[in-house]
């Protein structure tokens, strides 16, 4: 990373990561609140579908980078 | 009173070293070992993050700033040049001299080997690359050492809890730690993703991964300073296996769904075809690697930042408060990245058993 | 990515390869095999158990149903047999009434007609014995008549008024 533009690419995948990693976040908590019981269901697809969105995020820093 | 403050902060690594990943705070660079100074600019610490991050052919424990000399042992060098060349890492001088080895001589440059004359002179390609060649280098390197060692530590663990089986359904000491994580990883992991019928044929693949990558990044945390999973060549084999695996066990279904998917217009038949196969083939194993890679480089980089810190900061708030702030918050990362190490094992062992059970999985005609 | 691909390093990509593979190899054979197998054998073994224990559970409850039953039956059993004696109690003690009733009868019934033939002979007798005496008074009237008619008469009256028969 040593090009200006470069770090403003990283800056905007880190943003765009770190809303859907709230938005997933966010929504697990809901529905963990929602259904206390699922908890440990909702709990796993919330880890992959973060797991995925972090392997793009991660992807795309490292092809910018 | 400076030898005060440099005691103090020996007090404080080792301290922290306990907990954490290592950062000495003297030279393991070989560029600096001709100013005999401490490490003690960002640029140096970068230098010496960056050394740490990447292998090395020799197992440095521990290096004396002021004398240059460094505490540790040599590790084999294995080298395929026209014919094989065996020797020890031990010929470099960690990086300061040229080994010969049959009449060719090798040097050590940024912890890589390339192939020079006798006078070790490393050609500039001009992109800061040099133009050397390389010789395919088999050695034994730190992380291979790492590797071999968490090989043996399993084969011992977990031949121990089934040998305990011998003698009894119940294991006892720590087999009864490790049952419940072999019988996690096959009802938490396996079971739900791949299927009831099918799991056991992966359960040796997954359950071999999944503690492979948890104790390579549990001893990346510990003061040797291993940094295998933060090595993308060492995820990429992983990544790899897992494309294998799952390419190889693919049922009729996973083909015909992957490259003539029924119930979509012909036309566009061919283009999902090229998407599912490249997302297979390279997206998948692509982002299982980069993400092991990511988060292990990133949380070391981060943990050594954080010790680095108590250099950086000591002209501002002197030895003791600096070492203290860098003591609570590398102690904090560290606590994190216990938990990124077994999210990471987990998430790989998971994707990867997903990925198998989607190619394994045999839908329903309708 | 240019970084990335020269960090790269092909020697412990095959190295890792190669320890993977005969890793994952033995450790098929010496653990993770054994382990499963242990694991399955011995949830095998409890669900076994469980099923057992299921089992002899059902097995208990019929046995205690059978039980009920069969003291039920002899219960019932025994109030039959008990009302069956009382019965046959009751029977007896009838038909030995009317048993004792019929040879009473018969005895009363006996005694009379003993009573009635006994009275017949005591009659007999007494008709013979009156007869004799009557032959005794016409005797003693006949001897007196030859004296005196009109007393013999009144003799022979007052003889037979005096001869009464019950």
């Amino acid at each position: 990373m040593t090009g200006t533009l470069n770090l403003i690419g990283a800056g905007l995948i880190v943003i765009g990561g770190g809303i859907g990693l709230g938005l997933i976040g966010g929504k697990a908590m809901e529905s963990i609140a929602r259904q206390p019981e699922a908890a440990g269901k909702i709990q796993t697809a919330m880890i992959i579908i973060g797991a995925l969105l972090e392997g793009l995020a991660f992807g795309a820093l490292i092809l910018g980078s | 009173m400076k030898v005060f403050q440099r005691s103090l902060s020996y007090i404080a690594i080792v301290l922290i070293a306990i907990s954490s990943a290592t950062l000495q705070a003297s030279s393991g660079d070989e560029q600096h070992q001709s100013t005999g100074n401490p490490i003690d600019t960002k640029e140096e610490i970068q230098a010496y993050i960056k050394h740490h991050l990447q292998d090395s052919h020799d197992f440095v424990l521990y290096t004396n700033g002021e004398t240059g000399h460094h505490v540790g042992f040599p590790l084999p060098i294995i080298l395929w040049d026209g014919g094989l060349q065996v020797f020890m890492s031990s010929k470099f001088h960690h990086g300061e001299t040229v080994a010969e080895s049959n009449g060719n001589y090798y040097k050590l440059y940024h912890g890589k080997i390339y192939k020079t004359d006798a006078a070790g002179t490393i050609h500039d390609d001009g992109h800061g690359h040099p133009s050397n060649e390389k010789p395919l280098d088999f050695s034994i390197t730190k992380s291979v050492v790492g590797m071999l060692l968490t090989g043996l530590l399993m084969l011992l663990l977990f031949s121990s809890l089934a040998k305990g089986y011998k003698k009894g359904p119940i294991p006892t000491g720590i087999a009864r730690v490790l049952e419940p994580l072999v019988i996690y990883v096959r009802d938490e992991i396996a079971k739900p993703n791949i299927g009831e019928k099918k799991y056991r044929k992966f359960m040796g693949f997954l359950l071999t991964v999944f503690f492979f990558i948890w104790i390579l990044n549990l001893l990346g945390l510990t003061p040797l300073g291993f940094n295998v999973t933060g090595n993308i060549a060492v995820t990429a084999c992983l990544g790899i296996f897992t494309m294998v695996i799952y390419m190889a066990s693919g049922s009729k279904d996973f083909w015909q769904h992957t490259l003539w998917m029924p119930g979509v217009p012909v036309i566009l038949r061919p283009i999902l075809a090229v998407i599912e196969l490249v997302g297979f083939i390279l997206i998948k194993p692509f982002s299982l690697l980069v993400r092991l890679y990511a988060n292990i480089t990133a949380g070391h980089f981060v943990v050594m930042s954080l010790i680095a810190l108590m250099i950086l900061m000591k002209a501002k708030f002197g030895a003791v408060g600096a070492t203290g702030m860098s003591l609570v918050l590398s102690l904090f990362i560290t606590v994190i990245e216990l938990l990124v190490a077994f999210l990471q094992a987990f998430i790989f062992t998971m994707l990867s058993s997903l990925f198998i059970g989607m190619a394994v999985e045999e839908h329903d005609h309708h | 990515m240019d970084q990335l691909l020269n960090d790269f390093s092909p020697g412990l990509f095959f190295m890792q390869a190669i320890i993977l593979v005969i890793l994952i190899l033995l450790m098929r054979k010496f653990a993770w095999k054994p382990i499963l197998t242990s694991l399955q054998d011995r949830e095998d073994g409890i669900q076994g158990a469980l099923d057992a224990a299921e089992a002899a559970k059902k097995e208990m409850q019929n046995l205690k149903a059978d039980n009920e039953r069969i003291l039920n039956e002899a219960r019932a059993q025994r109030d039959s047999m008990l009302k069956e004696a009382k019965e046959l109690k009751e029977n007896m003690i009838t038909e030995a009434k009317e048993e004792a009733q019929a040879q009473a009868d018969k005895i009363i019934v006996q005694a009379q007609a003993t009573i009635a033939s006994e009275k017949k002979a005591a009659l007999a007798e007494l008709k013979s014995n009156v007869a004799g005496l009557s032959v005794e008074i016409a005797e003693k009237v006949v001897r007196q008549e030859l004296s005196n008619k009109d007393k013999q008469l009144e003799l022979v009256e007052s003889m037979l008024g005096e001869v009464t028969l019950n």
